[in-house]
């Protein structure tokens, strides 16, 4: 029993970083009807920026501040300019874009960190509580997870440029006829979208060691609970990702060894999503005839 | 009589096709025109050609200001507020977001929250309310509001009789002219509803695949024969 | 926001211009098949066996092309079936002693039956969600190879003995293997063909485009849906089996995600719906990332994925997805001014 509570607790942990990462890709694709391939990438990048600034003896905390900040405008440039001129081509077109920049980010910064695995500082103390039930580390990671998404929720319900990004994700053209920019819009989307996976990068760098194939598995994780939650739902990917943490903590003590855990948890995840095939909060997508 | 909105020669272009052939077309300060016409005539493309959202050719002159240049946005914040066919209400918002977005440009939101829930009380019931959930009048009185919100100079509107009951139908227009009178804000109304149009509104005029067939003042379209035959059913 | 893909340029070409156009295309056609059977005695083996390739990669993109261009169901999962073709082959091989071009029917039917298999449930999802569920296929696929590893070898894969040409053509290995495989893909291009072009592709397409106007008239769309998973996995996994032969060795470290995201790469660059942008994709999943390692050896990936971005900027319907059309508009241009002159 109490094996169980500490899988589920240190799997919690876990399924905050994925859904960090898949609220992330749901911001995006209420926005662009787009998955973005490259956020994971993306993230990795950002913890990579986080990791030189903490080397140049910066405090963890202000490092953290300053790569929220710097990836925030790098994820609207790249709207800007990656994404911007392909914005109205098919959405194949743009996934292949997507995986263009996974590849580009991937390659940079294997070119300028190496691909060498280095350790990335945690902010919270190495303990256990509660008698080993659970660490401060994944605590700690709960936590800043639960900021960040009362932060964003403030920002979406109550302010006048949170409303006007959900009214443009919604409805563009009425948007528009509202005088709101929808271009703009989206460029802050993408420039949230990629603070919050900064956030997860910075997060489960501790634990995995940063490398340029840090992410990768994390994406996967969180593509997972994006769908599960369904992804048209911000709520969605939070339930969802904590649900995947869970599942592949739990199925990885029970059930099976590591490497057929992923196939296990994809496979029990497709199950549920027979039953629903819009995710968990997923709304359908509507068909005009 | 000054025109707050005048297009001369304005040609509209979907892809390769050209759907409207040059039209002249003017709406007077603090009065309404209406532009008749029947289906695929080119109303809702003359509105759209209005706001920017279709490739034109020709002069819109809005006050001061030249329009064919620029974006949707840009016209909605130089006072054109626009209720498109169909509502183009945010479904997923409440009805108290719908106007907070409405008034997105113009400032004062809480004060012009108020004087919409004066015009039309039953949105101040449904508040908080999902947009989606409201009836078809509701949804329109809403679209309206939010339209009204941007204290527009010029307000658009799409076929808003559409799918209404004429109960509905006739409260929304007493609502829109008496607007009008105390906001003074000019109207320009596409309408399948021409008696009911050619009896509120100062000027018409009625299209036909593009063109311009007919234009006058309100009265004299009326009593036109023709128009009669085909438009009013008597 | 985004739009739907246009048919396959040719079968617009093809349609209103008679025999005009018509004899343009088979002349091309001719052209190339020309070319292709001339160039391996000009150049050397290595550039054979790198033709070999990316002929081999475009019938496995000309798979993903029927599922994804042409019935507008997205598949992640394409490099899972082409291990599942190669390994086939390889197994038959290595355990049971079937001559190489005896694997490929099998290849091809376990494919098909696993592509069919793939469809029903496929059913259920849409964009996406069916995107999970391929990558489910990609990913589990390798970690499956590992752990069966009794039939499969496991971790070191089967090593196979590159297949001898047969004497009388006095051909070498990598040439013989080059028109083995030259034949098979032109059977491909045929076999697609007539079924893109006929019946069941323009069920396909209606489907794609409006699912419920399909149904409406009467089109089995569940069966043609599962037919098109079934179709698509088929030349994918005859692919697959191809590499098996050509190269000589599987392992399940070769059919890794990555490599389904580059037939779609492929998919998408060569042009999503049409048969020629197949080949196209080949040459761009085999030459580029070779090319950007010539370019930058720090950073290879970065000019690979650079050169996706580029392409979809210029071309977003890709290379023959926008030229064909181009090149059919011009072709009509040049008949209706000569027309006029006369």
């Amino acid at each position: 029993m109490h094996q169980l509570l500490q899988q589920i607790f240190s799997g919690l942990a876990a399924g905050a970083v994925y859904a960090s990462l898949a609220l992330a890709l749901v911001m995006i694709y209420r926005a662009t009807d787009l998955v973005n391939f490259a956020q994971g990438e993306m993230a990795m990048f950002s913890t990579y920026i986080a990791w030189t600034l903490v080397n140049a003896e910066l405090p963890f905390w202000a490092a953290f501040v300053i790569t929220l900040a710097v990836s925030f405008v790098g994820g609207m440039l790249i709207e800007r300019i990656v994404i911007r001129p392909v914005e109205n081509a098919p959405i194949l077109t743009m996934v292949v874009v997507t995986i263009g920049l996974l590849l580009i980010f991937n390659a940079t910064a294997g070119w300028l960190y190496s691909y060498t695995l280095q350790e990335f500082p945690s902010p919270f103390p190495d303990r256990t509580l509660f008698g080993a039930l659970m660490t401060t580390r994944d605590v700690g990671v709960i936590a800043v997870t639960l900021v960040m998404l009362v932060a964003l929720f403030c920002f979406f319900r109550f302010t006048a440029t949170g409303l006007a990004m959900r009214a443009a994700a919604q409805n563009p053209e009425s948007a528009r006829l509202c005088g709101v920019r929808v271009g703009r819009m989206l460029a802050l989307g993408w420039g949230f979208a990629a603070a919050i996976g900064a956030v997860a990068g910075i997060m489960v760098a501790p634990v995995l060691f940063l490398d340029p194939n840090m992410m990768s598995g994390v994406l996967l994780y969180a593509f997972t609970g994006a769908l599960l939650g369904g992804i048209t739902s911000p709520v969605g990917a939070v339930v969802g990702g904590l649900i995947v943490g869970v599942t592949e903590n739990l199925v990885g003590t029970y059930l099976i060894a590591s490497q057929l855990k992923l196939t296990v948890a994809l496979i029990l995840i497709i199950i549920v999503l027979v039953f629903r095939p819009n995710g968990l909060f997923g709304t359908a997508l509507v068909r005009r005839v | 009589m000054t025109a707050i909105l005048e297009l001369r020669a304005v040609k509209a272009f979907y892809g390769q096709s050209e759907v409207l052939h040059g039209i002249d077309l003017a709406v007077e300060e603090a009065g309404m025109t209406v532009l008749l016409g029947a289906n695929g005539a080119g109303k809702t493309t003359t509105l759209r050609a209005i706001c920017g959202m279709v490739r034109t050719e020709g002069e819109i002159r809005f006050g001061e200001r030249r329009l064919e240049r620029c974006t949707t946005e840009q016209i909605a914040g130089f006072g054109v507020a626009h209720v498109p066919e169909g509502r183009g209400t945010f479904t997923g918002l409440t009805v108290e977001e719908n106007l907070r977005i409405g008034g997105y440009t113009a400032g004062r939101p809480d004060e012009k929250m108020r004087l919409m829930y004066g015009y039309f009380p039953i949105l101040a019931q449904r508040r908080r309310q999902q947009a989606g959930a409201l009836s078809g009048g509701e949804q329109q009185m809403l679209a309206i509001a939010r339209a009204l919100m941007m204290s527009p100079r010029l307000l658009v509107l799409d076929e808003p009789s559409f799918g209404l009951a004429p109960r509905v139908v006739e409260a929304i227009f007493t609502i829109v002219e008496q607007i009008k009178r105390e906001q003074r804000v000019s109207v320009l109304l596409v309408e399948q509803n021409a008696s009911l149009a050619l009896e509120m509104a100062d000027r018409a005029y009625l299209l036909e695949t593009g063109y311009v067939v007919t234009s006058g003042t309100a009265k004299v379209l009326a009593d036109d024969p023709q128009i009669r035959r085909s438009y009013l059913g008597y | 926001m985004a739009e739907t893909v246009s048919v396959d340029s040719t079968v617009a070409m093809r349609r209103g211009s008679g025999t005009g156009i018509a004899v343009w295309r088979w002349a091309g056609i001719a052209a190339l098949i020309a070319v292709a059977v001339v160039l391996p005695s000009t150049i050397s083996n290595y550039h054979v066996f790198e033709l070999t390739q990316v002929m081999i990669y475009a019938i496995a993109v000309l798979g993903l092309n029927i599922l994804t261009g042409y019935n507008g169901q997205i598949s992640l999962g394409h490099g899972g079936f082409f291990a599942a073709g190669a390994y086939t082959a390889a197994v038959l091989m290595h355990r049971y002693g079937v001559p190489y071009w005896a694997t490929l029917l099998p290849a091809a039917l376990v494919c098909f039956a696993l592509g069919m298999l793939f469809g029903v449930p496929a059913l259920r999802f849409e964009g996406p969600y069916l995107a999970l569920v391929t990558l489910a296929m990609a990913v589990a696929m390798p970690q499956l190879l590992k752990y069966f590893d009794t039939w499969t070898g496991g971790q070191q894969g089967i090593r196979l003995a590159k297949p001898m040409p047969p004497p009388e053509l006095g051909l070498d290995r990598d040439r013989w293997l080059y028109f083995f495989v030259l034949v098979v893909l032109l059977v491909a291009i045929r076999v697609a063909a007539n079924l893109l072009n006929g019946r069941t592709g323009r069920a396909f397409v209606a489907i794609r485009d409006h699912p419920i106007a399909a149904a409406a008239m009467g089109i089995n769309t569940a069966r043609y849906k599962t037919l098109a998973f079934g179709a698509s996995t088929l030349f994918t996994g005859v692919a697959g089996a191809l590499a098996a032969i050509v190269i000589g060795f599987v392992a399940p470290e070769s059919f890794t995600l990555f490599l389904s995201l580059s037939f779609l790469v492929g998919s998408a660059v060569g042009g999503i719906a049409t048969i020629g942008g197949a080949i196209v994709g080949g040459f761009f999943i085999e030459f580029v990332p070779n090319v950007a390692n010539d370019i930058s050896d720090a950073a290879p990936w970065a000019i690979y994925g650079l050169a996706m971005l580029l392409v979809m900027y210029v071309m977003p319907r890709g290379v023959v997805g926008t030229a064909g059309p181009w090149l059919a508009h011009a072709i009509q241009q040049l008949r209706s001014a000569r027309r006029a002159a006369k």
